[in-house]
């Protein structure tokens, strides 16, 4: 019967896996094997590079400013340079925090929706949805946060600043009638980037979500739970790693936001966490603002700002690669692991 | 064998994954209950916020309608049905309100900048203009965005050449060799794809501009662009990758292909669509990134079409210095440039959708056609043969 012999070539059943194959490698393959490693291993190669060079190019600020870099609030870069990043680190955290508050449970809760309420007609077109959202470029998110977001957001400020002015955060010391004092915000620049952070959670947590066996869930609901009933004992607890791990990602972005963030804050030296006042910071925002003031390799004001970038790359790397052990953790045993 | 065909062809594509349970749950106690509450929100929200209360603004009316509207769908939930049911009806209320702000936010960030860009889109020439003759002070209809767009599409181009071929054997490695070594490739490049996008910029103007001597140019900015999409190249293909059905790569083998040949003959062709997805949404990414070329590409108001030589603007970067302008007319083609990026990102995007269908392995309709000639072909050879 050779048809059906025919017919077995295509794809069926993807859960089988594939045989160890025990031989000696042929020479072609050996050679073929070499140059994927080599590829797959310049990623370290180039973390490595961004790491050797960021740090030869920030040497000289950290030899003039020492540890006086982690505790001066200003940014002078010349004569007589006095520099720091005690206003702009934590300012940059507090936009990321602000951003994190609003975007996990946001996040998660439009993956769950995706992943357990949806129609199975809307399904595709909301992750589609949601890869778009990803793929809106910061500068637009930047555009329609400053003109668009922003003179809306005014109102819901104030009444945040009047009503909830007792809780040290929300607490406004400027006039609450006067916009100006609204603008720029680290509030806002918070709200942008979670818009921006979103994307991120909710792609990786429904990832993980979608893997929940379907056993596990047909045995909850034989035990006649609720569909939040078997979302609450099932589809979360083993989520979980993907959650934090996507939080964690999330994180990474949000702290390392440039353009949506540098467009819309009113730059600010002194750290404040009344977080609704006009003025805020970011590192990311600091250096693109301020690279093109140094034409010349050699000056502080450059070296100062890879000393920034150092300090923010480092964050991130570390914020990220826990974030990525994480995933990585939660996926194995599920069907995309090795 | 016509028949056994047939009942062999309809057999085999079917999915032996088990599909979910499905439970409907939409009733007319249910769809009442949620328009009473929303309309009775809107009610009470109307007379507090509107005439009781001193509050004002927009996005405060709505907001204070949600939290209303969960009070009121709780409370009359409770009338109805028993506390499980009641947390099961609120939380999949609120889970699909997550649905619905997002597809909300993405729609209007698009229409806001497409309805905004459109007065200086409507001029023809805005894409045939450069602003080289353009002043800040100049009308809408005179400069354009004509540099900018060469210089997106050359960067990308550049940067496409330079990040997805790295990427794609990075991918085959992870999918293809993995092990035990590979494992903290896969976790270094999950932390790449949220690597702040200025600090491949600051990496570039560090290492190829101070040190090694490279101008600011397009050439420069496409090396950054390239540092941004390796690691979503990599993670977008190996997810592809790996959903290669293992007898395939077995078929293979046992056909006596080396492992390259495997590859190379077998699973890239299989996952070709699934590539070719990966890819273009790493160019969409790509191509709206503005802070990687910020820092070296320089800005030109002029047209460069030479990317290795002289300063030369993107998309992006030129939105990005038109917006910050305080001229009513700079603004305006802000918003052009926004458009055009934005049309440029939904084109790749459509693109994307389309060439990657399903799973790798499945086949279009036209491929199966194909398929299916190729057999019969193939069959009367063989009973020519045979006879």
């Amino acid at each position: 019967m050779p048809a059906e012999a025919q017919t077995q070539m295509i794809p069926a059943v993807p859960e089988d896996t594939p045989r160890a194959i025990v031989a000696q490698a042929s020479m072609g393959d050996r050679v073929f094997r070499g140059v994927l490693r080599a590829s797959g291993w310049s990623v370290f190669v180039i973390t490595g590079l961004i790491l050797v060079f960021l740090i030869v190019r920030a040497d000289k600020a950290f030899r003039f400013m020492g540890a006086q870099f982690l505790t001066t609030s200003a940014w002078i870069t010349f004569s007589p340079q006095h520099f720091g990043i005690a206003a702009i680190l934590p300012f940059g955290i507090l936009i990321a925090l602000i951003a994190m508050i609003i975007a996990v449970p946001t996040g998660i809760a439009i993956a769950l929706y995706i992943s357990e309420y949806a129609p199975p007609r809307l399904k595709r077109p909301l992750i589609a949805l949601i890869d778009l959202m990803a793929a809106i470029p910061s500068i637009i998110f930047g555009l329609w946060g400053l003109l668009f977001l922003l003179p809306r957001i005014i109102g819901f400020d104030s009444w945040l600043g009047r009503h909830l002015g007792f809780i040290p955060v929300f607490n406004f010391r400027l006039s609450t009638s006067i916009a100006a004092n609204y603008v720029g915000s680290t509030f806002i620049a918070g709200v942008v980037v979670s818009l921006m952070v979103i994307p991120i959670i909710t792609s990786l947590s429904r990832q993980v979500f979608s893997q929940t066996p379907q056993g596990e869930r047909e045995g909850a609901y034989a035990l006649g739970a609720t569909r939040w009933g078997m979302i609450r004992t099932v589809v979360l607890p083993f989520g979980r790693g993907g959650m934090i791990g996507a939080t964690m990602l999330g994180l990474g972005r949000a702290l390392g936001e440039t353009i949506a963030v540098t467009l819309i804050i009113n730059p600010a030296w002194k750290f404040n966490y009344h977080v609704l006042e006009s003025g805020s910071n970011s590192i990311a925002s600091r250096i693109a603002v301020d690279f093109g003031s140094f034409p010349d390799a050699g000056s502080m004001g450059l070296s100062a700002l890879m000393a920034a970038g150092l300090v923010l790359f480092g964050m991130t790397l570390i914020v990220n690669t826990l974030g990525a052990i994480v995933i990585g953790r939660s996926r194995s045993g599920a069907a995309t692991a090795d | 064998m016509a028949a056994d065909t047939a009942t062999a062809q309809t057999a085999a594509p079917e999915p032996a994954a088990d599909t979910p349970l499905r439970i409907h749950t939409v009733t007319a106690e249910s769809v009442l209950t949620l328009a009473g509450a929303a309309a009775g929100a809107l009610g009470l929200d109307w007379v507090l916020y509107e005439r009781v209360l001193p509050f004002s603004g927009v996005l405060g009316f709505w907001v204070s309608w949600y939290v209303l509207f969960l009070v009121f769908y709780l409370a009359i939930a409770a009338f109805q049905w028993d506390t499980q049911a009641v947390r099961d009806r609120f939380f999949s209320v609120t889970l699909s309100t997550g649905g619905i702000l997002a597809t909300a936010i993405v729609i209007d960030q698009v229409a806001y900048t497409v309805v905004r860009g459109y007065a200086a889109v409507k001029h023809p020439r805005f894409f045939t203009q450069t602003m080289a003759n353009a002043g800040p002070l100049s009308p809408v209809d005179v400069g354009g965005v004509a540099h900018a767009l060469v210089g997106t599409l050359e960067q990308i181009v550049l940067a496409t050449l330079l990040s997805v071929p790295l990427g794609i054997l990075a991918a085959v490695y992870l999918a293809e060799v993995g092990g035990r070594a590979a494992r903290p490739v896969r976790t270094l490049v999950d932390a790449m794809t949220s690597l702040p996008d200025i600090i491949s910029g600051l990496f570039i103007l560090a290492f190829a501009v101070l040190t090694i001597g490279l101008p600011k140019s397009g050439f420069a900015a496409s090396l950054a662009l390239a540092v941004t999409m390796l690691p979503i190249v990599t993670r977008a293909s190996e997810t592809v990758l790996r959903i290669v059905p293992g007898t395939l790569r077995e078929a293979a083998y046992a056909l006596g292909g080396s492992q390259w040949r495997t590859v190379l003959s077998v699973v890239l062709p299989t996952a070709r669509s699934g590539l070719a997805t990966a890819v273009v949404l790493a160019i969409a990414r790509g191509i709206g990134e503005t802070a990687p070329v910020l820092l070296v590409a320089g800005y030109a108001r002029g047209m460069n079409a030479n990317p290795f030589n002289g300063w030369q603007t993107s998309l992006p970067l030129y939105v990005y210095y038109e917006i910050q302008s305080p001229a009513p007319a700079d603004r305006i083609r802000a918003f052009g440039g926004g458009f055009a990026l934005i049309i440029l990102v939904l084109v790749l995007f459509t693109i994307a959708r389309r060439i990657g269908g399903g799973t790798p392995g499945e086949l279009t309709r036209r491929q199966r056609r194909r398929l299916e000639k190729q057999r019969a072909r193939w069959s009367r050879a063989r009973e020519g043969m045979s006879a």
